[in-house]
């Protein structure tokens, strides 16, 4: 007995209210093969989703034809918008708005990985998200994830322990005058220390941020 | 910009409310299309539907920082549209509303060319799609054409689930009964 053959029959009603949704392919994977295993059975309601197929088509047809605005709409829009006062950002919502943007720049597997990792990780990569966005003052819509091409700065992977708060990154981060450029695999970030420095002057600051409590591992980067 | 196009239309919003304007040049470039056709369905006037765009998109504009994201951009998009077309259409009278539903299907001769066009079923199925309510318009349109599903429909005109089933099924009643009148028998219902 398979899966789909556990699934409670939908009543018939249902099955042909739900048609011009699977018509249109907005039906869930659920309820798709629901409607599907019925069309199968009933080619009384077979012939009823042809219809419905053509009145689909033809919806589509109408509304193509319709055709698209002219400029004016946008000039209005645009006239409407700078006759509005101006808006005051404020840091937080400025920072929410970065935070979805980090987020949605992720890609899905690094975004997997933040979903399911602790509770402390995934808090730990927006404080410190907010923190660098914070940092990056007013008006400056980068984001987290941008690669800045900066050669006046020291790049380092960092990882930082599990436990770290919030408000410790962000005083590292001030500390050190660091900011994040980058959320890698396994709770790795590449940093960026910003002052030129010779090679020993690296060697040092790496020990002493491998020194530092909140960090579990850190190494010089490309 | 993340390749999720409703992550995109998030970021967006949450953009516009900072006050971007190239947020909104983005966000417009994508969605004007599909909202202007909306309210053009609605309000049946080219111009009044333009004028729709506009209102609509500052509403956005002055709103985006309220816009919660539990539904999509677009739903929340046509919703606001919905809203502003059922003002607009309210302002009108009733005889101008009554009069342009009888010419969407009127004949106006039975000439050859007039008995042609009748067997070209797309083209009468498509004027009685025009000739169809406001209610029923905009439940076939947000179905077919701006792929809206139950509970998204239910959202943005404002009724619960099943009476979204129950008005669809109402609407296509309605067409199977204007394509009959029209000469066109389809089996159904």
């Amino acid at each position: 007995m398979t899966a789909l053959s556990k699934l409670p029959d939908m009543h018939p009603e249902e099955v042909e209210a739900l048609l011009p949704w699977h018509a249109a392919g907005t039906l869930s994977a659920r309820d798709a093969r629901r409607v599907d295993e019925a069309l199968s059975r009933d080619p009384g309601l077979a012939r009823q989703y042809a219809v419905i197929q053509e009145e689909f088509a033809e919806t589509i047809h109408l509304n193509e034809s319709l055709g698209a605005p002219s400029s004016r709409a946008m000039q209005r829009l645009f006239a409407g918008i700078d006759a509005e006062p101006v808006r005051a950002r404020s840091v937080s919502s400025t920072v929410s708005a970065r935070v979805a943007e980090f987020f949605a720049s992720l890609s899905p597997r690094t975004l997997a990985w933040s979903a399911t990792a602790a509770a402390v990780v995934l808090l730990l990569q927006a404080g410190v998200i907010g923190a660098v966005l914070v940092r990056q003052g007013q008006g400056n819509f980068q984001s987290a994830a941008y690669e800045a091409q900066n050669d006046n700065g020291v790049r380092a992977l960092v990882r930082f322990a599990p436990e770290t708060r919030v408000a410790d990154i962000t005083q590292f981060l001030d500390s050190y005058n660091a900011t994040i450029l980058a959320g890698l695999k396994a709770g790795m970030f590449r940093v960026q220390f910003e002052k030129r420095m010779t090679k020993d002057e690296i060697a040092s600051l790496m020990k002493k941020v491998e020194q530092e409590k909140i960090v579990s591992f850190v190494a010089p980067a490309q | 910009m993340s390749a999720n196009p409703a992550a995109s239309d998030e970021v967006l919003i949450a953009r516009i409310a900072q006050g971007d304007r190239l947020a909104m040049q983005v966000l417009y470039g994508r969605h004007h299309v599909r909202v202007y056709r909306f309210g053009l369905r609605l309000v049946r006037d080219e111009q009044v539907a333009e004028d729709l765009i506009s209102e609509v998109f500052v509403d956005v504009w002055r709103q985006a920082g309220k816009f919660e994201g539990r539904s999509a951009v677009s739903t929340w998009l046509l919703a606001i549209t919905r809203f502003k077309a059922l003002s607009a259409l309210r302002k009108r009278k009733d005889a101008e509303l009554d009069e342009e539903a009888a010419a969407a299907i009127e004949d106006p001769s039975d000439d050859p060319e007039v008995t042609a066009q009748k067997k070209d079923t797309g083209k009468v199925l498509r004027r009685c799609l025009a000739a169809l309510t406001p209610d029923h318009r905009e439940i076939i349109d947000l179905v077919y054409y701006h792929e809206k599903s139950v509970e998204e429909v239910a959202e943005i005109v404002g009724i619960p689930e099943n009476t979204v089933k129950t008005r669809m099924f109402y609407a296509r009643k309605k067409l199977a009964e204007l394509l009959k009148a029209a000469g066109v028998e389809r089996g159904w219902p």
